[in-house]
């Protein structure tokens, strides 16, 4: 504890050097130029920007992805209040109030409100990621394999339970993700499997290229579909981007109650932004004196989960940086990122790395400062890009993907791959399958077959070692809480 | 008759009540046997002694197991509309135009035929996927998105690739 000031300070060192707050400045705008881009998410985002990250160095290219990441998320919530688009993930909550507030022409409080909260949620965010990751990287360093092995099933089974549609399919993304991982060459015994006689295919296939491939190609090819064609603004102008005194003495309550449950959800696996901010959005209808107003452009409709998004998705980053087990698909792309760099992620990262562990920390903080100083002001240059029409807008999005996959290993089969991924994605969309527990698994399988074999041979062969060790049979425990919790009502009918 | 009747009932009840849970059991099944036959050249190895194909072939076995579940569920429980919906509007022409588009601009980029006409080829392939194609403004935005792809990546960057195919 009292070295957290120290800490900090050479946190604040690293990011505020003039390198790395450029690209923390890069990222955040780049993630919020195309995150504000309708039907494109954080993921999208991620796994398009990635490659511009790779030539530099570790600590900036991981503040410049993470730039990205908190970027596209506040771009999609942007979407989400000036275009009525039931887009991904937590915007969705975001507009139940936010669209009508841009209807009644309050669409500037509707954004700087949702800016101001997000702010606030971020410092909270950041600050319990300094407070919890050291004393959790602690612990963490006492795991042996099982104890990983079982986290990362927990990690895998909770993204699926939480995520939309079919959990059965859902499992079944994850054993595909986890099949996915497996191309490549076998870390134990050299041995090339799947790679189908491709010698490109000998180092594994990228979760860039698969990101992109099932989140972007999929998405453009749906909305092409025209099932749900991109209404834009009413047209209408945004004028006064300030709140009034009354709009921000009703929004504090909410921003610090969305802080406190986004903050306590995030490291949780599975439990991304949505589920946060749904809840916030819960609490403070519950909470509100006059319940009505929500839905017909409440401010707190649109500052409370604001807040708790974005709390969640700072705190999504401890288990990822303490423990090397992402929660999110996100945080799965941050962890491929950080294995390109050539580190090896897990608890050691802090202790041996902490100028990019805080380093990191400081810059989230610093970079939502500057989202909340870059967007009231650039919020009438969204609005334009908002305004170009889809047919002029996709072929664009699809070049830069192009080229940022074939910059990767300046070689065309990252390019067949991610038409082969954009390809059968569609089919599985159109199957009901979703492809977050993929991405998970597809960068947990190597770790978690390396662990099985390790645990495996440390108790001879016996597999009930994880059920024996206190810490596994915790989370395997919880694991089997949660299916059963779930796959009950889910054999009888589906969930919602 | 009447036995004839009833015959098509009997039909009709095996009836699948939900395609789109009936084929994404087909390709799990199928995916999971394909694991499986993929590893089948991969020594097993036993639980103490993993060998390269001990893990893809668990997986495998799981992925048949999953599909054969929802496959059975299929046609016990009766899907809701989207579900029915989805497989019947199908979007053709993005779903094999897109793919196409980026396999021709893998295949010109990797033949060296210059950064500039690779992507011209890919913007006007893109376009093509959208339902109106208005030509004079596809070739106008593919010249557009090419100067700026090239301004940024080729000088900005400085990604090492050679503009057309007689430069060097």
């Amino acid at each position: 504890m009292e070295e957290l000031l120290p800490n900090l300070a050479l946190g604040f060192s690293v990011a505020l050097s003039l390198q790395n707050l450029l690209y923390c400045f890069l990222g955040v705008f780049l993630g919020t130029m195309i995150g504000v881009l309708p039907g494109i998410g954080p993921l999208a985002t991620m796994a398009m920007l990635l490659p511009l990250t790779l030539a530099l160095p570790p600590v900036s290219a991981l503040i410049m992805l993470a730039g990205i990441y908190y970027g596209s998320d506040y771009g999609g919530s942007t979407t989400a209040i000036l275009v009525n688009l039931p887009g991904e993930g937590s915007s969705v909550v975001t507009l139940l109030d936010g669209h009508p507030m841009a209807q009644q022409g309050r669409a500037g409080p509707a954004l700087a409100i949702a800016a101001m909260g997000s702010f606030f949620a971020g410092c909270v965010g950041t600050l319990l990621i300094a407070l919890v990751g050291p004393p959790l990287a602690y612990v963490a360093l006492k795991f042996n394999s099982p104890e990983y092995f079982s986290l990362m099933v927990m990690a895998l089974v909770c993204a699926s339970v939480i995520g939309s549609g079919s959990l059965l399919k859902s499992l079944a993304m994850v054993i595909l993700g986890l099949l996915i991982g497996i191309v490549g060459t076998d870390v134990s015994t050299g041995k090339l499997r799947f790679n189908f006689g491709v010698p490109e295919l000998s180092d594994g296939i990228g979760i860039a290229v698969v990101a992109m491939g099932v989140f972007g190609m999929t998405e453009i090819i749906r909305n092409l579909a025209g099932a749900h064609m991109i209404q834009m603004i009413s047209g209408g102008k945004i004028e006064g981007l300030m709140p009034r005194w009354q709009d921000l003495k009703i929004s504090f309550g909410p921003i610090l109650r969305g802080s406190s449950i986004g903050a306590a959800f995030g490291p949780l696996p599975g439990l991304g932004g949505t589920i946060s901010a749904f809840t916030s959005y819960l609490v403070e209808k519950k909470l509100a004196k006059d319940p009505s107003r929500f839905g017909k452009g409440a401010i707190e409709g649109v500052a409370g989960p604001e807040a708790a998004n974005n709390a969640c998705a700072q705190t999504t980053f401890v288990p990822m940086l303490t423990l090397g087990v992402p929660a999110t698909a996100s945080m799965a792309l941050m962890l491929g990122a950080m294995i390109m760099q050539g580190i090896t992620p897990g608890p050691q990262v802090m202790t041996s790395r902490p100028d990019l562990f805080w380093g990191l920390i400081a810059s989230m903080w610093i970079g939502n400062g500057m989202l909340l100083v870059l967007n009231l002001p650039l919020i009438g240059m969204w609005v334009r890009l908002l305004r170009v029409p889809y047919r002029l807008l996709f072929p664009i999005i699809m070049t830069m993907m192009g080229i940022g996959i074939y910059s990767l290993n300046s070689s065309g089969t990252d390019v067949l791959l991610m038409a082969f991924f954009g390809f059968a994605g569609y089919i599985l969309l159109k199957l009901g399958c979703s492809f977050p527990p993929l991405i998970l698994a597809m960068v947990l399988g190597p770790l978690m077959e390396e662990n099985l074999r390790r645990s495996l041979l440390l108790s001879e062969g016996d597999p009930t070692v994880f059920v024996t060790r206190p810490i596994s049979a915790g989370f395997m425990a919880a694991t089997g809480l949660l299916l059963l919790f779930f796959a009950l009502p889910a054999f009888r009918k589906k969930r919602s | 008759m009447g036995q004839a009747l009833s015959l098509r009932e009997n039909t009709v009840r095996l009836k699948n009540k939900n395609p789109q849970d009936f084929w994404c059991a087909i390709l799990f099944v199928a995916l999971g046997a394909l694991a499986i036959y993929l590893s089948r050249d991969y020594k097993m190895g036993d639980a103490l002694n993993m060998g390269p194909g001990y893990f893809p072939t668990w997986l495998g076995a799981i992925m048949i197991g999953f599909g054969v579940v929802i496959g059975g569920q299929s046609f016990r429980i009766e899907g809701d509309e989207a579900e029915r919906q989805a497989l019947r509007d199908w979007a053709f022409r993005p779903w094999l135009v897109l793919p196409g588009t980026l396999a021709v601009y893998a295949l010109l980029m990797d033949a060296d035929v210059g950064f500039v006409p690779s992507l011209i080829v890919l913007i006007i392939g893109c376009a093509l996927a959208h339902k109106d194609v208005h030509w004079r403004e596809t070739i106008l935005l593919s010249l557009f998105v090419t100067a700026g792809a090239v301004a940024i990546f080729s000088y900005g960057i400085g990604l090492p690739y050679r503009l057309f195919w007689w430069s060097d």
